[in-house]
C-alpha cells in the first residue's frame, strides 16, 4: 500500500499530484498489478483534503487505464505504464550510470551535474515539441 | 430530556437536599426537647394558679437562637433558590455560550425550557414544603403560646405559602436569567424583585382577599395604653382585645360619633401628664410592659378613664378560622404568578438571540 | 438542483448597524463549503442566521428547502458547532454523549463512541479540562453523530494548533468522505480552506462578495501583467476585481468569461489566496467609494 503526500508550495494542484504520484510509484515498482490503492477515506483521513479531490484523481487514473474501480470493494492498480516501468529500463540505466561516472571523472562536481542534466533534458524537450 | 436536565441540576439538588437534612437532624433533636418544656410550664402553671391565665410560657424563649435560625430559614431560603437555581437556569448557559450547543440539537427551545422550568421549579416547591413543614411542627408548641400565625411576619413561615414563594422566587430568577443573559445581575434583580413582591403584597394585597370583621368593643382601662406625645401633640392608643390567630387590622378609639379623640380633646381631658420631654410612657401590666414612675401614674390612670368613658374601640380584623382561605388565596396568587412567568419564558425564548 | 442554503436579499440589523445584507447566495449540495472574510464581516452572522440561532431582518433564507429550525425535525437535519467550540464545562464527555443521544433521536452511538476511542479521550474527563483541540472533537463528535444532511461550523479551528488544526480537518474530511453530507465552514484564514473546500463564499464588509465553485473561480480569474492601461478599455467579458498602476505599466486582476487573447498581456493563474484577497481589497475600495458619495452628499 502507497501513502500520498502534498506538497502546497508545488503550485501543481492537488489532484494532480495525486495522480502523479501514483505513476510515480507504479514507475518505481511500489505499485504492481492487482494492489489496492488507500481508499478515499484513507487518504483524506490522512492529508485532509477534500474527498472529491481524490475521487478526481481516482478517475483520471481510471480513464488512463492504471486502476480500476469496484463498487464496494476499492480500487484496485489494473495496468502499468506500458513498458514505462524503471525497473524495465536496464540498458537505459547502465547508460546513464556510465555517463554519470564520465561526468564525475571530468570534474563536474553534483550540482553540475544535475544543472547539465537538466539543460539537455529541456532543450531535447524543447526540440521535440518543434 | 429529563435525565440530562437532572444531570445539569445534579449537584446543587444535592446542595439543597444536604442542607434539608441538616436542619431536618436538627429540628428533630431539639423539638421533642421544645414539647416537654412547653407541656411541663402548663402543667405547673395549672397547679400553681388553677388556670392558664397570667402564665408566661418559658417555651418561647428556649432554644432562642434556633429559634430565630429556623425563622431565618424560612424567610431566606426561597429568596436563596430564586439567586441559586432560577437565575442561572438559562443565564449560565447564555453567558457560557452552551445555548448555541443546546438550541442546535433536535428539541426545540421552548421544550427545552419546558423541561427545564418544569424539573426544578418541581424542586423549588418540594424544598420549600418540606422546609415549612419540618419548622412549623417544631414551632407548634411555641404556636399554641404566642397564638400569632396570622400575623405578618408569621403568615409567611406557615402552611402552604412558604412552597409558593420558593417557586416563585425560582420562576423570578430564571425570568430575569433569560431577559438579562448574565446570573450575576439576574441574581440580585431576583433578590430585589423577590422582597419588594413579598412586601407588596403582604401589606397591600393580603389584607383584601376578604373583607374584614368590624367590632365595636368596650375599653378596658386595665388593658394595655399608649399615650403618646410628639412635638407637643397628644395622642392615646389602646391594646385590641385578645384575639389569639387572629389577623387584627386597626383598633382605633371612636366616640359615637366616629370621631377619635383630638389633640385639644386630650389636652382637656390629660393635665398633668409629664412634659414634654419625658419619655413615652405605657402603662399596664401583665404583658411585661415597663411601669412608669409613681408620681405620673395617677395622672395616666385619670387619663385612661376618662377616656374610656367616653370612647369605645372599633377592632377590625379577619378572625382566626380564615386562616387556611387565606392561606389559599396567597398560596394561589404566586402559583398563577410563578405560572405567568413560566409562559412569558416560553414565548420570549423563541426570539432569535444572537 | 436542490439547494442546501437559499438566501434572498438577506440581511441582519442590529440598531442601525447591518452585520449582513442583500446577501443572494444559493449553495448546491454535496460540497465542502468554505466561508472566508476578515473578522467582523458577518460570516458569523450569517451562519446563526442557517441554523436558526438569528432571525433575519431582511429578505429571507431557506435551509434544505425550510425555515431554519422550523421544528424538532429540521433542527435534526442541521448540525452545528459554534465558534469556540462551547462545551458544559463541568460534565464528562461521557455525559455530552448521553446529552446527544437523548437530544437527538437519530443519535448514531457507535460513531460517536468509535470516534472519541479514535481521539484516545477518557470518556470520565471533563469537558472543561480538554485542550483546545479535544474541544473542537468533541464538539465535532456530537455535531456529526446526529447524522446531519448539513454540517455547520463557525471558525472551527480558528484557535488551535496547527497540529490540532490538522487533525480536526482529518477527521471532518473522513466523515464527509462517508456519506451524504453538506459542509459549510468558515474561516478568516484562506490557506485552511483551500485543502478542503470545493466550493468558496466571499464576505467582506457584511457583503457577499463572491461564491462558486473553486476550480470555476481558479479558471476564471487570471492576472495580467503589460503596459500601462486603462481598465476601461478592456473588452466587455472580463472584469476588472484590482488594479495597480505605474507610470509604464499596469497589472489587473481580472474575472473573464472566456480565454485572454490580447498578446500585450502576460497572463498568470492565481492561487485561491491570491483571488480572495483581490475581493478582500475590492470591497474595501468599494466601501470608501459609498463613504466618499456620503462625504459628498454631506458637503
Amino acid at each position: 500500500m502507497i501513502e500520498f503526500h502534498l506538497d502546497s508550495r508545488s503550485g501543481v494542484s492537488p489532484y494532480l499530484q495525486i495522480v502523479q504520484q501514483v505513476r510515480q510509484a507504479l514507475r518505481l515498482d511500489l505499485l504492481r498489478e492487482g494492489d489496492q490503492l488507500p481508499t478515499v477515506k484513507e487518504v483524506v483521513g490522512q492529508l485532509a483534503i477534500n474527498p472529491n479531490t481524490v475521487l478526481k484523481a481516482y478517475r483520471e487514473l481510471e480513464h488512463e487505464g492504471l486502476v480500476s474501480a469496484r463498487p464496494g470493494i476499492g480500487t484496485f492498480v489494473t495496468g502499468n505504464l506500458g513498458g514505462q516501468s524503471l525497473a524495465a529500463q536496464g540498458p537505459l540505466r547502465q547508460a546513464l550510470q556510465r555517463w554519470f561516472l564520465k561526468a564525475r571523472r571530468a570534474g563536474l562536481d553534483d550540482e553540475s551535474i544535475e544543472a547539465l542534466f537538466r539543460d539537455s533534458f529541456r532543450s531535447a524537450a524543447e526540440e521535440d515539441i518543434a | 430530556m429529563i435525565a440530562f436536565s437532572w444531570r445539569q441540576f445534579r449537584t446543587q439538588a444535592l446542595i439543597g437536599a444536604a442542607g434539608l437534612v441538616v436542619l431536618g437532624v436538627i429540628l428533630l433533636v431539639t423539638g421533642p426537647n421544645l414539647v416537654h418544656v412547653y407541656n411541663s410550664a402548663v402543667a405547673q402553671c395549672r397547679a400553681s394558679r388553677g388556670g392558664l391565665g397570667g402564665c408566661v410560657n418559658p417555651v418561647t424563649t428556649d432554644d432562642g437562637k434556633l429559634q430565630t435560625l429556623a425563622l431565618a430559614l424560612v424567610l431566606i431560603v426561597p429568596v436563596l433558590i430564586g439567586m441559586f437555581w432560577g437565575a442561572p437556569l438559562v443565564a449560565r448557559e447564555l453567558e457560557t455560550g452552551t445555548f448555541r450547543l443546546a438550541w442546535t440539537q433536535s428539541v426545540s427551545r421552548r421544550r427545552w425550557l419546558l423541561v427545564k422550568l418544569g424539573l426544578v421549579g418541581l424542586a423549588s416547591a418540594v424544598v420549600g414544603a418540606l422546609l415549612s413543614l419540618m419548622v412549623t411542627w417544631w414551632f407548634s408548641p411555641i404556636d399554641k403560646v404566642t397564638a400569632n400565625r396570622f400575623s405578618p411576619a408569621s403568615f409567611g413561615m406557615h402552611g402552604f405559602v412558604p412552597a409558593s414563594y420558593a417557586l416563585f422566587a425560582f420562576a423570578l430568577g430564571a425570568t430575569t436569567g433569560l431577559l438579562f443573559r448574565r446570573t450575576l445581575p439576574a441574581m440580585a434583580v431576583t433578590l430585589a424583585g423577590f422582597i419588594a413582591v413579598r412586601v407588596v403584597v403582604a401589606e397591600w394585597i393580603r389584607p383584601h382577599f376578604m373583607s374584614p370583621v368590624t367590632e365595636a368593643v368596650r375599653l378596658n382601662p386595665n388593658s394595655g395604653w399608649g399615650i403618646n406625645q410628639s412635638s407637643g401633640v397628644l395622642s392615646v392608643t389602646a391594646n385590641p382585645p385578645d384575639l389569639p390567630n387572629a389577623l387584627v387590622v386597626s383598633a382605633n378609639l371612636v366616640n359615637k360619633a366616629g370621631r377619635s379623640p383630638s389633640a385639644t380633646y386630650l389636652q382637656h381631658a390629660c393635665p398633668n401628664l409629664p412634659g414634654p420631654n419625658g419619655p413615652p410612657v405605657v402603662q399596664g401590666a401583665g404583658q411585661g410592659h415597663t411601669a412608669v414612675a409613681p408620681s405620673g401614674q395617677q395622672a395616666f390612670q385619670q387619663c385612661i378613664d376618662t377616656v374610656s368613658a367616653h370612647f369605645h374601640q372599633v377592632v377590625v380584623y379577619q378572625p382566626a378560622n380564615r386562616f387556611w382561605a387565606f392561606q389559599a388565596y396567597e398560596t394561589l396568587l404566586f402559583v398563577a404568578a410563578s405560572a405567568a412567568l413560566a409562559g412569558f419564558c416560553v414565548w420570549w425564548v423563541r426570539r432569535r438571540l444572537s | 438542483m436542490s439547494w442546501v442554503l437559499d438566501a434572498q436579499g438577506l440581511g441582519k440589523r442590529y440598531g442601525r448597524r447591518w452585520a449582513l445584507r442583500d446577501c443572494d447566495l444559493q449553495i448546491p449540495a454535496g460540497h465542502v463549503v468554505g466561508l472566508v472574510g476578515p473578522n467582523g464581516a458577518g460570516k458569523t452572522t450569517l451562519l446563526h442566521l442557517a441554523v436558526g440561532l438569528l432571525a433575519p431582518s431582511a429578505g429571507s433564507i431557506a435551509v434544505l428547502d425550510r425555515a431554519p429550525a422550523a421544528d424538532a425535525v429540521q433542527l435534526a437535519r442541521v448540525g452545528f458547532v459554534a465558534q469556540d467550540t462551547p462545551t458544559y464545562a463541568r460534565l464528562s464527555i461521557a455525559d455530552h454523549l448521553h446529552f446527544g443521544a437523548q437530544m437527538n433521536p437519530a443519535w448514531d452511538d457507535a460513531l460517536a463512541r468509535q470516534r472519541i476511542a479514535a481521539l484516545d479521550l477518557d470518556q470520565g474527563q471533563r469537558a472543561g479540562s480538554l485542550s483546545g483541540g479535544q474541544r473542537a472533537q468533541l464538539a465535532l463528535t456530537l455535531a456529526v453523530a446526529k447524522r446531519p444532511e448539513l454540517l455547520v461550523l463557525d471558525e472551527p479551528v480558528a484557535s488551535l494548533d496547527p497540529l490540532a488544526r490538522r487533525e480536526f480537518l482529518q477527521s471532518l474530511m473522513e466523515f464527509v468522505a462517508d456519506g451524504d453530507v453538506s459542509v459549510v465552514l468558515s474561516s478568516h484564514l484562506v490557506a485552511d480552506l483551500e485543502r478542503v473546500c470545493d466550493y468558496v463564499i466571499v464576505l467582506v464588509d457584511s457583503r457577499l462578495q463572491v461564491a462558486g465553485e473553486v476550480d470555476d473561480l481558479l479558471a476564471s480569474h487570471r492576472r495580467l501583467v503589460g503596459p500601462r492601461r486603462d481598465p476601461g478599455s478592456l473588452p466587455s467579458g472580463q472584469e476588472v476585481i484590482e488594479e495597480s498602476h505605474t507610470d509604464r505599466q499596469s497589472t489587473m486582476l481580472v474575472r473573464c468569461d472566456g480565454p485572454v487573447l490580447d498578446p500585450a498581456w502576460t497572463v498568470e493563474e492565481l492561487s485561491l489566496e491570491d483571488i480572495v484577497l483581490a475581493y478582500m481589497g475590492h470591497a474595501d475600495s468599494a466601501r470608501r467609494a459609498r463613504g466618499r458619495q456620503g462625504l459628498e452628499v454631506l458637503s
